[in-house]
């Protein structure tokens, strides 16, 4: 990632004399103060896939966004964390503006997916929507088969209409869904006749059939037993060598097994923006700590 | 007790890691009393003291076995990250090191039992001098890595490593000493073999101590230091 390549090259560079300065200075320097919202770490990668710069959401009088800015970058796993109500779920949705579906709710600044701004007049929120695709908390499959859930996204979006071409589209989904082997003799039956585990997998196999550039996923585990979690985890380990993907996730340990990036969010504030590693081991900010080690939220 | 256990919005988190924490200080300073009865033992030849020291080397095992335990039970319902884990793994690097000490110890306190025997010749006072110079020194570091990892001071575990050199050079210095024993009298071979052994203990003390002051550093300070002090070594 390139992130990482960039970090590891430039940890190379430095001697060990420089190298122990820069830890001393990380870690003996206090860490920054609990009254100081201004984000910590680079929020900016340098081949970003979105661009979101100085985002304010409003709903009604609650600011619940605060000039946001920040990158996810190509084929990375981004997690956002956070106590509840610090404002990650609203920030994901600004990615695919389902934001534009409650009334109160105002954003303001720009995001740019590869360098066009997601929130021009221009755009067509039904395409956005299927380049950036989004798995809920509850896995949510239409009541149709397995084959229906996944074709009604190509369908509506027109991307085939030859009868191989979808076929395609459905063992090529559900392939990189790894679900194909489990429903592969019985893809006319309910969707929801799958194990909760199962019915996940068929998500994010409908929002892979779009063909997204990136996948929003909203705490997407937190309605599944160890073992389906551990599927899905893997799952987006695989799919992050063709997409980029977001995460909103309540459990530390999910976000620092699966994740590139991690963002801290507080009362609408993001607070600080690391590596997976550097944040869960040495975060720079005192908020983000005290959450991570469990002192409040 | 320590802030830098406290905290949790679940105490009882607090409260395992403050016991975690008088465990390891308990098993310190056991293993703090054994160096020290042990080297009593030596200087004195004294058996009783010896066999005191070989009687309650067990206890130091089995309290490594118990805190080992505890840190396997805490990691497993707590999953501590960052801080709590760095205490974690911190504490469970250190019990090694104690134990390691109270087995130093049982070494200094078999051969002064061996030498204590009344039909042996005994050595020189001589040959004795360094084990005193080098036994209060490595006494030294002991105790003060025992008082950071007490009240989490990273900054005395750093006055320690900046110290530790001390010990190395007194032990290459009583090294050359015993050597011009034999080379007067290969007959002072027998003692001066056991003498090297002990100060080798004694050293092992120090370099233990050491350890334990850069697990307290890293806890403190998320830094690891021990490849900064490998380097400057060779």
């Amino acid at each position: 990632m390139n992130v990482e390549q960039e970090t590891g090259q430039k940890e190379m560079e430095l001697n060990p004399a420089q190298t122990k300065e820069a830890m001393d200075l990380q870690s003996k320097t206090p860490k920054v103060d609990r009254e100081n919202r201004e984000t910590v770490g680079d929020v900016r990668v340098d081949d970003p896939r979105m661009r979101c710069t100085d985002i304010n959401v409003h709903y009604g009088d609650k600011h619940a966004i605060k000039g946001l800015n920040l990158d996810v970058g190509k084929k990375e796993i981004l997690s956002m964390i956070g106590p509840s109500g610090c404002g990650k779920s609203t920030f994901l949705r600004c990615l695919n503006r389902m934001n534009d579906t409650i009334d109160s709710c105002r954003v303001t600044g720009t995001i740019e997916m590869d360098g066009v701004d997601i929130n021009g007049k221009s755009i067509d929120v039904v395409p956005l929507r299927a380049s950036v695709g989004m798995v809920f908390q509850k896995p949510n499959p239409f009541p149709k088969s397995i084959r229906e859930n996944i074709l009604f996204g190509p369908r509506i979006h027109g991307l085939a209409t030859d009868k191989d071409d979808l076929e395609e589209i459905v063992v090529n989904s559900l392939k990189k869904a790894g679900l194909w082997d489990e429903v592969k003799d019985r893809l006319d039956q309910p969707g929801t006749g799958l194990s909760g585990g199962q019915q996940q997998r068929l998500c994010i196999a409908r929002t892979i059939a779009v063909e997204p550039e990136i996948i929003l996923m909203d705490e997407p585990c937190s309605a599944l037993d160890p073992i389906s979690t551990a599927a899905i985890e893997e799952l987006m380990l695989e799919l992050s060598e063709s997409y980029s993907i977001c995460i909103v996730t309540h459990s530390m340990q999910q976000a620092a097994r699966v994740s590139n990036r991690t963002a801290y969010f507080h009362l609408g504030d993001l607070i600080e923006v690391g590596t997976t590693d550097q944040v869960f081991n040495a975060p720079l900010h005192q908020l983000t700590e005290d959450y991570i080690t469990g002192r409040f939220g | 007790m320590t802030k830098t256990l406290e905290g949790h919005a679940d105490q009882r988190f607090d409260g395992e890691l403050h016991a975690l924490h008088l465990n390891v200080l308990e098993m310190g300073s056991l293993a703090l009393d054994q160096s020290r009865v042990a080297l009593q033992a030596l200087m004195g030849l004294n058996k009783d003291l010896a066999q005191k020291v070989l009687d309650r080397e067990p206890t130091v095992d089995s309290m490594e076995d118990r805190i080992d335990n505890s840190i396997v039970d805490l990691m497993t319902k707590r999953g501590p990250v960052s801080r709590d884990l760095r205490i974690t793994i911190a504490f469970s690097k250190i019990v090694v090191d104690l134990e390691r000490i109270g087995d130093e110890a049982a070494k200094i306190a078999h051969i002064v039992e061996s030498l204590s025997d009344e039909n042996q010749p005994k050595p020189a006072k001589n040959q004795m001098r360094d084990i005193s110079n080098m036994g209060k020194l490595a006494l030294g570091m002991l105790d003060t890595a025992m008082k950071s990892l007490s009240e989490l001071d990273a900054q005395l575990a750093e006055t320690l490593l900046n110290t530790d050199q001390d010990l190395d050079m007194e032990f290459q210095s009583s090294l050359r000493h015993l050597t011009t024993f034999v080379l007067e009298d290969a007959r002072n071979l027998g003692h001066t073999i056991n003498i090297t052994l002990m100060l080798k203990s004694l050293e092992r003390l120090g370099a233990h101590a050491g350890n334990i002051a850069e697990y307290v550093i890293y806890l403190v300070y998320g830094v690891n230091v021990r490849d900064e002090r490998r380097s400057g070594d060779k």
